[in-house]
C-alpha cells in the first residue's frame, strides 16, 4: 500500500500535482491511498509500505513554512520518492540548502548512473523556482549543476527535482515495484 | 480565490472552468485572445468571437485582447490580457485548460510566475477517455468547430461530443494515432452548453471553410 502525500496549499492544485500520481497507480492496479502532510500520525505511517511526496506549483512554498510537519522522515525505514516539492523536503529534513534556479518546461538530463530505471540522456519536465543542494549523505545520479535525482547512501529515500509523473512514467513505476 | 480562466470556448477551458466553481475558486473574469493567425501554436481560433455569447449566459465579465498571432510575440499579448485582468478584477491566479501541451502551459506558467500569480491546470495530464467521459456525464453539450487532421474531414464540423463520438475516435486512435480528445490539435470544439450556462446556445447559421483535411465551422447564434 502506496501512501500519496498531497503538500498543495491549494486545493484546486490537487488535480494537478497528486491526481496525475494517483492514475498512474491506478493504472498499474497498484493499491494507494492520499493524505494532505498534515494529517500523518504513526498509524497512517505503520499502514503504508512506501510513501510518494508529491510535487506543488511554482508559487506555493507553505511546505516549507511548516517542515516539522516532515520530521517523521529521520526515523522512517521504508521507501520513499519526493517529487519536486517532495525532494525540497527531504532534502531539508536532511540538512541541505535551499537554492534558487526556475526551470520550467522540457530539458534533457544525463543520468550517469542507473536511477530507479532512467539511464543516459532523458527528456524531464520541470517546473521549479527552487532546488536543494544536498548533503553528503545523499548521492547525485545527474550531469548537472544543481541536484536533480539524489539517493540517500543508506535508505532508499530518493528525490527528482523534475516531474516524472508529466515525463518517465516508468520511474514512478519502478519506485512502487522496489 | 479570485481566479481568471483563459477561455477559448472549447471543451477544456469550460471544463477547466467548471471545475475550479465545483471546488470554490471565485471566476471573476475569463480571459480570450483572438488570434489573426489561425494557424496560432498558443491560441484556438474557430469560434473564438463567440466566447462572448459564452460570457454572457455564464454572467462572467470577459478580457479580451486580440493579437496578430507572431510566435512567441502573441505571449506579450497574452501577458497584457493577464495584466488587464489583474488591474480590474484583483485576480491572484490564472486558470487554463491545458491537458498535455507542454508548449503551451510551459509558457503560461513563465508568465503566471512572473507577474506572482497562481496557475491552475485542473485538467493536467488527464487521461483523454476519462476526460470525454467526464464532459458527457457532466451534460457538456460540445460540438467540433474545426478539424485539422486526416482523416477528420468536414462531416467532423458539428457533431456532438456522445458516446458514439468516442467510438469513432478510439477507433481512429488505433489506425491512425489520432488524439481521442484532440490533444495534438487534430480538432477544436465549441460548448453549446454546461451546467455554468443559464441558458442553452443554439446555433442559428454556419458556414464552413477549408479543404481536404483542415476545416473550421464559423457559427453564429441564435
Amino acid at each position: 500500500m502506496i501512501l500519496i502525500l498531497n503538500v498543495c496549499k491549494e486545493k484546486l492544485h490537487y488535480y494537478e500535482f497528486v491526481k496525475p500520481v494517483e492514475d498512474i497507480l491506478r493504472n498499474l492496479k497498484i493499491d494507494f491511498f492520499v493524505k494532505n502532510y498534515l494529517e500523518v500520525d504513526k498509524d497512517i505511517l505503520r499502514k503504508c509500505d512506501k510513501v510518494i511526496i508529491c510535487g506543488t506549483s511554482l508559487r506555493d512554498n507553505c511546505f516549507l513554512e511548516n517542515l516539522d510537519s516532515f520530521n517523521w522522515i529521520k526515523d522512517f525505514d521504508k521507501p520513499l520518492l519526493g517529487i519536486c516539492a517532495g525532494m525540497q523536503i527531504i532534502g531539508l529534513i536532511f540538512n541541505g540548502k535551499l537554492k534558487q534556479k526556475s526551470e520550467v518546461g522540457f530539458y534533457f538530463e544525463n543520468f550517469k548512473k542507473e536511477f530507479l530505471g532512467l539511464n543516459n540522456k532523458k527528456e524531464v519536465y520541470h517546473l521549479h523556482n527552487n532546488w536543494i543542494e544536498f548533503s553528503s549523505e545523499f548521492e547525485e545520479f545527474c550531469d548537472s549543476k544543481i541536484n536533480q535525482a539524489v539517493k540517500h547512501k543508506h535508505k532508499d529515500f530518493f528525490g527528482v527535482l523534475f516531474h516524472p509523473e508529466v515525463r518517465q512514467k516508468d520511474l514512478i513505476k519502478n519506485f512502487c515495484l522496489l | 480565490m479570485k481566479v481568471g480562466v483563459l477561455f477559448s470556448g472549447g471543451k477544456d477551458s469550460c471544463y477547466a472552468t467548471f471545475i475550479a466553481k465545483k471546488n470554490d475558486y471565485e471566476i471573476s473574469c475569463l480571459i480570450s485572445i483572438f488570434s489573426e493567425n489561425k494557424e496560432s501554436f498558443m491560441f484556438h481560433t474557430p469560434c473564438i468571437e463567440r466566447v462572448k455569447e459564452q460570457a454572457r449566459v455564464m454572467e462572467i465579465p470577459l478580457v479580451v485582447v486580440k493579437t496578430k498571432g507572431e510566435k512567441e510575440k502573441e505571449l506579450n499579448d497574452l501577458e497584457k490580457a493577464i495584466k488587464k485582468a489583474v488591474k480590474d478584477f484583483g485576480i491572484k491566479g490564472i486558470v487554463t485548460g491545458a491537458v498535455e501541451s507542454v508548449y503551451q502551459s510551459s509558457r503560461i506558467q513563465k508568465i503566471c510566475n512572473k507577474l506572482n500569480l497562481e496557475c491552475f491546470n485542473p485538467l493536467w495530464q488527464k487521461e483523454q477517455i476519462e476526460l470525454l467521459n467526464d464532459l458527457i456525464k457532466n451534460k457538456f453539450e460540445i460540438i467540433i468547430s474545426g478539424v485539422f487532421a486526416y482523416p477528420l474531414d468536414e462531416k467532423w464540423l458539428g457533431r456532438k461530443i456522445d458516446k458514439n463520438f468516442i467510438k469513432e475516435v478510439l477507433m481512429l486512435r488505433n489506425k491512425f494515432n489520432v488524439s481521442p480528445s484532440g490533444e495534438g490539435g487534430e480538432f477544436e470544439s465549441f460548448v453549446l452548453n454546461c451546467p455554468l450556462y443559464n441558458e442553452k446556445l443554439i446555433v442559428d447559421s454556419f458556414e464552413d471553410f477549408g479543404e481536404k483535411n483542415s476545416w473550421s465551422r464559423e457559427i453564429r447564434l441564435k
